[in-house]
């Protein structure tokens, strides 16, 4: 739990009963004028401990605990892509935003001919979501009971990605991080029967190690934690042992409270969930505050709508997403066809680009740069004006590429026609609909 | 080592009940009515609080064969979609709890014929019907307030109901026994308004379901859930005209996606078409079942069936 500025003040030089230390309280020489504004500052995340020379070592373990994340940061990485995930700080989106998105892993098991060929084709699956470069994030390798230092190394070779070891035997765990030799993975996973040997495996190599506890139970979880930390291992990450979607939910729900509401730190860490092959399941985990999301087969058709779960889920709710202003081509236009104009806010283009893609009516598309807002906020803030609109009309060359001088505006800025005439003299100005779904049927009747 | 204690939320309000139908004892003739609402926790989470109503799955038919549906939909109902009656009864065996009846917008459109083929609908099932218009204001006032009186007593959910004809929707919801969908854009303060303005109209708050609008994965889901999320918790938080049981449109918004309608001319990683698209319309109906929708209106038989396994699971 963070501390307020006056229980820092306390832990810094003035307040100190050292006198060695208490004289130089108030030294400014953090480039503040006292230890109490200095706090404030700190309080805030405005300032740096750092910037104090003469703080003494307890107050600064206690400072230093005080300051770290409900969550912590895990990284894993592999021969050269990694993965950071944690540092979480609320339940709900909306309070602030979720900050790491959980890594999406697939699975291959030891005894399967093909594991090298799925992770090559794990390592270069992309896609392109709204100007985003999506991807997963690596491969967790299963012994079930083959080769797993070979199928290891195997997919070691085939991605770049990081990887997840899933055994729960200390022998082929440490054949499989000597063959991962080079990369961070996470160890998966260490239990009430092997978590000594686990443990000190974990810490000589390294790896963050995922400690299971059966059905959920919280208090199992917590205690295993702790003595994987008691042994030496600081990245931790959490396997409940829930399986379907109302364990899940619920265990991953009254953990991460325990972290974020009661800073209970010995749940502080990212979970693990394994949604098996079940698209549905992903999405809850994703949403629901897994760090780490295990399927068991990789295929875009299922991929695909998960990664764009995952960027909705994590887009900063302050800072929608903008599309970059330019003109957009639907349905293959000619230069005979209609041009409309909107704003750049996402969910404004999407309206009205799907309005008219769905329709099937070739259209040329101008997206102003209204920094991002609505077309009718964006009005009243004066960032959609006849201005801007001709300015996207000039820049973009349109006179050039198309073989009329007609542009639509949204019904709701009608008042701007006026001055869009004056701005772009030689255009013709039409007044289209007020809200997007109304725009095949005014392209099919207005524009002939 | 001191026990973990599960912090527990206590909250003070609840969402209220809203039963869909009415059985011929209640005035209606419905086989059987479906009740939403009721919660005192947020989504599922039974260690908290109770969830006595699983959220309910309608599904979308439409008057006429739609011209604008993707082939993956119409080739999964096959000819039904011929026959508003024959899809009635396929909606219902697909697992349906609620039908969801919604007139396309085509020349045919008049009061008359919104009569007659409601009360087809109304005899090819005994399940709750929700009814929405076209979605044009003038034939939307004149399709609801004739199907209001076709079916008065039915308890059905009029749709949509927004603050520029709520007047007129209300008023038919009134004098018929009748539920209304109010919708308003994504925004807690708007949702909260138009239920006070229905209220105000002398519609008990038990027959206004709420309806935040919906968009789909990619195109503004993040916006509704973050809103159903925080319309859920003010109730919770005992703001009573939040309490509404809220009705959502995963099936007609994924479905209008590019990834879902298009086959082709699309990029390779979007992969499998049929595969993607019903993702798409149970990825977008699974996010809004954890944000606490009550009713999800689909369109896809294989994604009722998801969406019906997943709420099995939660609602355990």
């Amino acid at each position: 739990m963070s501390l307020s500025g006056i229980q820092i003040y306390k832990l810094l030089p003035a307040s100190s009963k050292n006198a060695e230390v208490k004289k130089h309280g108030n030294c400014k020489e953090c480039g503040y004028p006292t230890c109490l504004a200095f706090a404030m500052k700190l309080a805030q995340k405005q300032a740096e401990l750092a910037q104090c020379p003469y703080v003494e070592d307890e107050s600064k373990s206690q400072l230093e605990a005080s300051a770290a994340p409900p969550v912590r940061l895990i990284t894993v990485t592999g021969t050269e892509r990694k993965l950071e995930v944690g540092n979480e700080t609320v339940l709900f989106r909306h309070e602030k935003t979720f900050f790491n998105q959980p890594g999406i892993f697939v699975r291959v098991k030891d005894t399967q001919a093909d594991a090298a060929d799925v992770a090559k084709a794990v390592d270069a699956y992309s896609v392109d979501y709204v100007g985003m470069d999506l991807t997963l994030n690596g491969i967790a390798v299963e012994a079930a009971g083959g080769d797993f230092a070979a199928t290891v190394a195997a997919v070691k070779a085939a991605t770049s990605f990081p990887l997840i070891l899933l055994t729960e035997d200390p022998d082929t765990a440490e054949a499989g991080l000597k063959a991962a030799e080079g990369t961070r993975p996470l160890l998966w996973a260490a239990t009430a029967d092997n978590w000594e040997a686990m443990a000190k495996l974990a810490a000589e190599y390294k790896v963050p190690l995922a400690v299971r506890a059966d059905d959920g139970d919280v208090a199992a979880l917590a205690a295993l934690a702790e003595q994987v930390k008691g042994a030496g291992v600081e990245d931790i990450v959490l396997d409940p042992g829930a399986r379907d979607y109302g364990s899940s939910l619920t265990v991953f729900t009254q953990l991460r409270r325990l972290a974020i509401k009661k800073n209970e730190r010995k749940v502080g860490y990212p979970f693990i969930g394994f949604a098996g092959d079940d698209a549905s399941l992903a999405g809850q985990h994703i949403a629901k505050y897994a760090g780490f999301v295990v399927l068991d087969s990789f295929s875009p058709g299922t991929v695909y709508p998960l990664l764009v779960m995952r960027a909705n889920i994590f887009t900063d709710p302050q800072k929608p997403i903008q599309v970059q202003p330019g003109v957009y081509e639907i349905n293959n236009p000619t230069p005979n066809d209609p041009l409309m104009v909107t704003t750049n806010f996402s969910i404004t283009y999407f309206a009205v680009a799907n309005e008219v893609e769905s329709s099937g009516i070739p259209g040329w598309l101008l997206v102003a740069d209204a920094e991002g807002m609505s077309v009718l906020t964006a009005w009243a803030a004066g960032k959609f004006d006849a201005e801007r609109i001709a300015k996207g009309v000039k820049g973009n060359e349109l006179e050039g590429k198309l073989d009329h001088k007609r542009i639509v505006i949204p019904g709701h800025v009608a008042v701007l026609m006026g001055e869009l005439e004056e701005e772009l003299p030689g255009w013709e100005i039409n007044v289209g609909p007020r809200e997007a779904v109304d725009l095949p049927n005014f392209l099919k009747t207005q524009w002939g | 080592m001191p026990a973990i204690e599960i912090p527990k939320e206590k909250w003070s309000g609840k969402v209220r009940e809203i039963t869909l139908g009415a059985t011929a004892d209640e005035g209606g003739t419905r086989a059987k009515t479906v009740t939403v609402g009721g919660q005192n926790s947020m989504p599922f989470l039974h260690f908290e609080g109770d969830s006595p109503n699983p959220p309910a799955i309608a599904i979308e038919i439409q008057d006429r064969k739609p011209a604008d549906w993707s082939s993956v939909l119409l080739d999964a109902w096959g000819d039904v979609t011929e026959d508003v009656v024959a899809w009635a009864k396929a909606a219902e065996e697909k697992g349906a709890d609620v039908i969801l009846l919604k007139f396309g917008l085509h020349d045919g459109i008049n009061a008359d014929y919104a009569r007659k083929t409601f009360r087809k609908v109304l005899e090819a099932t005994g399940l709750p019907i929700i009814v929405f218009g076209p979605g044009q204001a003038e034939l939307d006032n004149e399709v609801l307030v004739a199907i209001a009186d076709e079916g008065k007593g039915e308890r059905l959910v009029l749709g949509v109901c927004d603050d520029k004809n709520y007047r007129t929707i209300v008023a038919a919801a009134l004098g018929n026994e009748h539920i209304v969908d109010a919708r308003t854009a994504m925004d807690v303060n708007l949702s909260k308004q138009l239920n006070i303005l229905i209220n105000d109209m002398g519609l008990p708050m038990e027959r206004i379901m709420m309806d935040p609008t919906t968009a789909a994965l990619g195109y503004g889901m993040e916006y509704g859930y973050s809103v159903m999320e925080r319309l859920r918790l003010a109730a919770l938080q005992g703001d009573s005209m939040t309490q509404q049981p809220m009705l959502v449109t995963p099936g007609e918004e994924a479905w209008r996606a590019k990834e879902a309608r298009a086959g082709e001319d699309v990029p390779e990683a979007w992969g499998d078409w049929a595969e993607r698209a019903v993702n798409w319309e149970t990825i977008t109906a699974g996010a809004l079942v954890e944000s606490g929708a009550d009713i999800l209106a689909l369109r896809h038989p294989e994604s009722v069936k998801r969406v019906r396994a997943m709420i099995d699971a939660l609602a355990k």
